[in-house]
């Protein structure tokens, strides 16, 4: 039903319009030009096969990731401490809720349904960001989360905003506008236990301690490991590569943590002042492999939950369902 | 045991369990056009699923009105959208010769001062 293969009903009669790569030469290189003029691509053109794969799995996982980062937050906001704090965290966890709904909603644009992807979510085919499949323990990892983890998410947001595929970028500029709130409360909420009681400031550095790793898994693993990015960034699926995006995370958030007179937990973290770059211990490659298939604290609580919320809402969505309705995707 | 307390009182299931969505069950999809201001365009703004108009009202105003000025939405059933085809851009490229039908075609004090400048000119309006 998916993949590539869904054609609109009328009156709304936009076709998939797509051939393997090395059957349209002349269709393949207007395409490129057009992205090397700095023009977006809209759902209806025409794009390489390999194209369309990449940007469904590149925004289906973003979409996964905005979902199901809402749980460890949510677990939080029964105990968020004071009133401001609690409305704030209530709205961020709305927010991303809607940035997954804007990013499916973009994903579908390429062809793939919505109940494709949740069902690629829940047999654990498609993967979401291996930063959520570690546990909230303490408030102040909460923080962290929200300052750090959001910093790092609008690092390669932005980046991604500027990217060749109309639908994604317009929702990544909705989505980093709201980011910037996010940020903001998490900042305020790390300041205040940075600046506040040697109990305060021991649970925070506790909380950076034991997320360290989990941040410099973010932008995944090292440029000289990772497959295909040539054409990927040609084609302006990928704007950054993963070391340069964690090289510009550190130039930007370490300094925060420092000054307040944190530490972090790598003595080989450091700036060269040569290069430019940041140097630092390897973070254990393994260790994230193995987390994103399935070997974290939390993975398999985070999908049951999400098992479990679709299971108990389908009477709900069943009884408001019209099976002779024809379905469609988005238009933009 | 799970660190929320919610998680813990769900009692959760067969992690091992096959749980599938029914293609149609997120129902169908609406675009959404939105006013931020009395007297202004209605404009584009993405989309949302939803059963119906009405509740795909309701959806769009907690998606796209939680957070800037909003007055009025609306939703249209994204099938009902009917475009041009992409493949004819082309159909807009525009005839250079259309200043007949641009202000800019309309050369009117360049004859207005050609006429102050001939006699028949500086005699009348003096």
């Amino acid at each position: 039903m998916y993949g590539g293969g869904y054609i609109f009903e009328e009156p709304n009669n936009r076709q998939v319009r797509e051939e393997k790569v090395h059957d349209e030469p002349e269709k393949l290189a207007a395409f490129e030009d057009r992205i090397a003029r700095g023009e977006k691509i809209e759902p209806g053109d025409w794009m390489p096969a390999e194209y369309r794969r990449q940007l469904i799995r590149l925004i289906e996982q973003h979409a996964h990731s905005e979902i199901i980062g809402a749980l460890p937050e949510g677990t939080w906001i029964t105990r968020a401490p004071g009133f401001k704090r609690k409305l704030a965290l209530i709205a961020k966890v709305q927010d991303e809720i809607g940035h997954g709904q804007l990013l499916y909603n973009a994903a579908e644009t390429l062809g793939k349904t919505r109940e494709a992807m949740i069902n690629d979510l829940l047999s654990g085919k498609s993967k979401y960001s291996n930063v959520f499949n570690y546990p909230a323990k303490t408030w102040a990892d909460v923080t962290v989360i929200g300052f750090l983890i959001d910093a790092a998410a609008i690092v390669n947001q932005v980046a991604n905003s500027k990217g060749s595929y109309g639908p994604y970028c317009r929702a990544l500029e909705r989505i980093c506008y709201e980011e910037s709130f996010h940020l903001k409360q998490g900042h305020d909420a790390f300041i205040e236990l940075a600046t506040g009681t040697p109990a305060q400031r021991e649970m925070l550095q506790d909380a950076l301690n034991r997320w360290w790793k989990p941040i410099m898994h973010f932008f995944g693993p090292p440029d000289k490991t990772s497959q295909h990015s040539e054409k990927l960034m040609q084609w302006k699926v990928k704007m950054a590569s993963n070391d340069d995006m964690r090289n510009q995370f550190l130039d930007m958030y370490v300094p925060k943590i420092w000054e307040l007179g944190l530490t972090l937990p790598d003595p080989l973290l450091r700036k060269n002042a040569e290069t430019g770059r940041w140097e630092y211990s390897d973070p254990d490659w393994d260790e994230f492999f193995r987390v994103i298939n399935g070997g974290g604290p939390c993975n398999e609580e985070r999908l049951q939950v999400r098992k479990w919320a679709e299971e108990h809402g389908r009477w709900v969505r069943k009884a408001l369902m019209k099976p002779t309705e024809k379905h469609t995707l988005p238009v933009a | 045991m799970s660190l929320d307390p919610r998680v813990n009182r769900l009692k959760l299931g067969d992690p091992g369990a096959v749980i599938k969505v029914e293609e149609g069950e997120n129902w169908n999809v609406y675009e959404v056009f939105h006013q931020e201001k009395r007297g202004a365009h209605h404009e584009h703004v993405g989309c949302v699923h939803a059963p119906d108009p009405q509740l795909a009202l309701i959806f769009a105003k907690e998606q796209f009105a939680r957070r800037k000025k909003c007055v009025n939405l609306w939703v249209v059933k994204s099938a009902d959208i009917l475009a041009f085809d992409v493949e004819d851009e082309d159909m807009f490229a525009n005839n250079l010769e259309k200043t007949y039908r641009d202000a800019s075609g309309f050369k009117v004090m360049e004859k207005i001062n050609k006429f102050k400048q001939s006699s028949k000119g500086t005699t009348d309006v003096k």
